[in-house]
């Protein structure tokens, strides 16, 4: 993501306190911590257990099971294209492996230059303006290959 | 001044609204036209998107869909004054689409500014939970009962029954949980619901809150909503500053509270214990039912879990009556429902109707067929996890018990189109593969039979013991329907097996051919 920043563990300690009012915080600590740092490192995730009380292998787990955390940072752009049923019928797993195949990515792979990560994403509720994709959570409808060429060259520029 | 409407939706800012809104301002300034560009919602006419609405004598003139480099022409040939032009739709009110439908729920959808309390309440906002808090909790619970409004998720559980159980149940502290999971390829309607007309949700909420005694509501919607996330948050601060929530809501001495929180991208937390383990800040794991939500729901406590558009149809109800609602429909199917068309159609959008429409006069005669121009093969309905019906049954009547009598489900509502070159097992291998992907490893007929499925089916496809695969995979799938400990391995089944049955001939392929793809 654009613009993230170096990770400190007093930041994400910040970042863990300014949320401890809620109920059941995690999901909104990790994704304030995406937001701050880009992912979510091994030490931000001791010290989230810390400060919730709960053990590092949990903590773990609850990590892992959400496809939107990761753990190592990613590309400085995000697309995300969608391979469900609708984007399908529109012809999107042709085009989508296509277009993974001519930036030689698998899904989830950043370009060499560390500019865009690809990832697969399952229904973006554009489903009239299949196949469809987000470039760094804006939405883009009705895709195709010169658009994809598009949004990479942009991203990688 | 002359009133502008270019719609905020995700689907018309997918197709360049933002854009076409800044170059609108930008032609009216440098032409000194004064005009007030507002933001709407869909009118649910998605092609059109963006469509672009001016407001005249005669009533709201539309035009569509329309790009960056229209707006020049759009203003030399008078646009303001509703002026004739190639995009234009004429009246949107008076458009086929529009006219055939029976809009209850999107009532107010596209048509108000998202986040204006005053046209929400110009539009009949506030009438429900006025009428709520006159006639008190007990009898709002009898009123959504004799309603026969039925969960819209997808389980079409009655309402009504769910909140009297919450209600019912003794405890300290009650929850209100609006599931915003919005999951199913195919479906919209919460995004669009959320988009264009947010205060009817927040409203329904407060109402569910009210008659079951709870203070405390929260809506958990998916990361893949960037823009929905947006507006609702927008219009719990708009209904916070008027009022509508704190410590006293609307004056009434009620205190109710709504949170919005963001998903993380897994599709099983739109199932609904799942989705209240990870509002814990848990794994998205399946609860074992019993107990029920409604009895040990978020944090232990008794918890409504209702679907968007089942709590956003709630301050229609409250409003016009139950009678007014249940006399809508067909059968047990009472009201309407919000269709989603999606996939490959030419005219794909958000078609509310009475229940009881046969589908294929909503594939053929609505959404106009295919948007390739070739014949449609399948129809997938209610989602990843619903059966993928053929043209031959496009006499079946829109409603549950209809549905569920073919081995089909209506679900959300979702309807995707696929035209005659889809292959049918390679839709049914990408079932499994979804539910594979998806599912969250706690019962094993859901976390290994889907890896088994993508297998089988592998082999199935490349011609290998094509019927005792074909057997085997008929048997994992009925051990998968009934030892699944939630829909999505217990419904995952659905579109594989509708494939083997509408469609043999794409699984019984020469092995040749299977091995040259």
């Amino acid at each position: 993501m654009a613009g993230a920043a170096p990770y400190s563990d007093e930041r994400a300690r910040e970042i863990i306190a300014a949320h401890m009012g809620l109920e059941g915080p995690a999901l909104p600590i990790l994704h304030a911590l995406q937001a701050e740092f880009g992912h979510v490192p091994e030490s931000a995730v001791k010290e989230m257990a810390e400060a919730l009380n709960v053990s590092r292998a949990e903590m773990h787990g609850v990590v892992t099971f959400y496809h939107d955390f990761h753990r190592e940072p990613h590309g400085r752009h995000t697309l995300k294209i969608c391979r469900a049923e609708s984007c399908q019928s529109m012809g999107a797993e042709k085009l989508a492996n296509d277009f993974l195949k001519k930036l030689k990515l698998e899904w989830g792979q950043t370009t060499p230059d560390g500019k865009l990560t690809v990832e697969a994403v399952y229904c973006l509720g554009l489903c009239a303006h299949s196949p469809s994709a987000l470039i760094d959570g804006e939405p883009v409808g009705c895709i195709d290959m010169h658009k994809l060429d598009e949004l990479a060259a942009e991203a990688r520029s | 001044m002359t009133k502008i409407f270019v719609p905020l939706d995700m689907a018309a800012v997918a197709m360049g609204a933002d854009r076409l809104a800044t170059a609108i301002a930008k032609e009216a300034a440098a032409r000194g036209e004064s005009v007030q560009i507002i933001r709407n919602g869909s009118r649910g006419m998605l092609w059109l998107e963006p469509l672009v609405e001016v407001e005249t004598s005669a009533g709201r003139i539309g035009y569509g869909p329309v790009s960056v480099k229209d707006v020049t022409a759009l203003f030399d040939a008078g646009f303001l004054k509703g002026g004739a032009h190639p995009l234009s739709i004429g009246k949107v009110d008076d458009h086929s689409w529009m006219k055939r439908q029976n809009r209850i729920t999107f009532a107010r959808c596209g048509i108000i500014d998202p986040l204006s309390i005053s046209e929400y309440e110009a539009h009949g906002g506030g009438a429900g939970l006025a009428r709520a808090l006159q006639i008190g909790p007990a009898a709002t619970i009898e009123e959504v009962t004799k309603s026969g409004l039925r969960g819209r998720g997808g389980a079409g559980f009655p309402t009504g029954i769910k909140w009297k159980t919450v209600a019912d149940a003794p405890a300290d502290r009650r929850y209100v949980v609006v599931n915003a999971d919005e999951g199913d390829s195919g479906t919209f309607a919460d995004r669009m619901i959320m988009e264009g007309d947010p205060l009817s949700l927040i409203e329904g909420m407060i109402i569910c809150g009210y008659a079951i005694n709870g203070s405390k509501g929260y809506v958990y919607l998916r990361s893949e909503y960037p823009q929905a996330a947006k507006v609702y948050q927008a219009a719990i601060d708009v209904a916070r500053k008027a009022g509508w929530l704190g410590n006293n809501v609307r004056g009434s001495g009620f205190k109710f509270d709504i949170e919005l929180r963001i998903g993380a991208g897994a599709y099983v937390c739109g199932e609904e214990t799942s989705l209240l383990e990870s509002l814990e800040g848990k794994r998205g794991i399946v609860r074992a039912k019993p107990p029920l939500p409604a009895h040990e729901g978020l944090f232990g406590k008794p918890t409504v879990v209702n679907n968007v558009l089942s709590m956003a149809t709630i301050p229609m109800i409250m409003e016009k009556g139950a009678q007014h609602y249940a006399d809508l429909g067909v059968g047990r199917s009472r009201g309407t429902m919000p269709l989603q068309i999606a996939g490959n159609v030419k005219y794909g959008g958000l078609f509310e109707t009475d229940f009881g429409i046969p589908l294929g006069e909503i594939i053929n005669d609505i959404a106009g067929g295919t948007r390739s121009g070739r014949p449609v093969r399948a129809v997938q309905c209610g989602g990843p996890l619903g059966a993928y019906v053929p043209v031959s049954l496009f006499d079946l009547p829109f409603d549950y018990e209809a549905f569920a009598a073919k081995d089909s489900l209506i679900g959300h509502g979702g309807l995707v189109v696929f035209d005659d070159t889809i292959d049918m097992s390679w839709m049914a291998r990408f079932g499994m593969e979804f539910c594979a992907i998806e599912s969250c490893g706690k019962c094993t007929p859901c976390r290994l039979g889907s890896t088994r499925g993508i297998e089988t089916i592998d082999k199935i496809r490349a011609g290998q013991d094509v019927e005792s695969n074909i057997d085997l995979l008929k048997d994992l799938c009925h051990t998968m329907k009934f030892g699944s400990l939630c829909a999505l391995g217990g419904f995952a089944p659905y579109p594989v097996e509708s494939a083997l049955r509408h469609f043999p001939e794409d699984f019984h392929k020469p092995a040749l051919e299977a091995a040259a793809e």
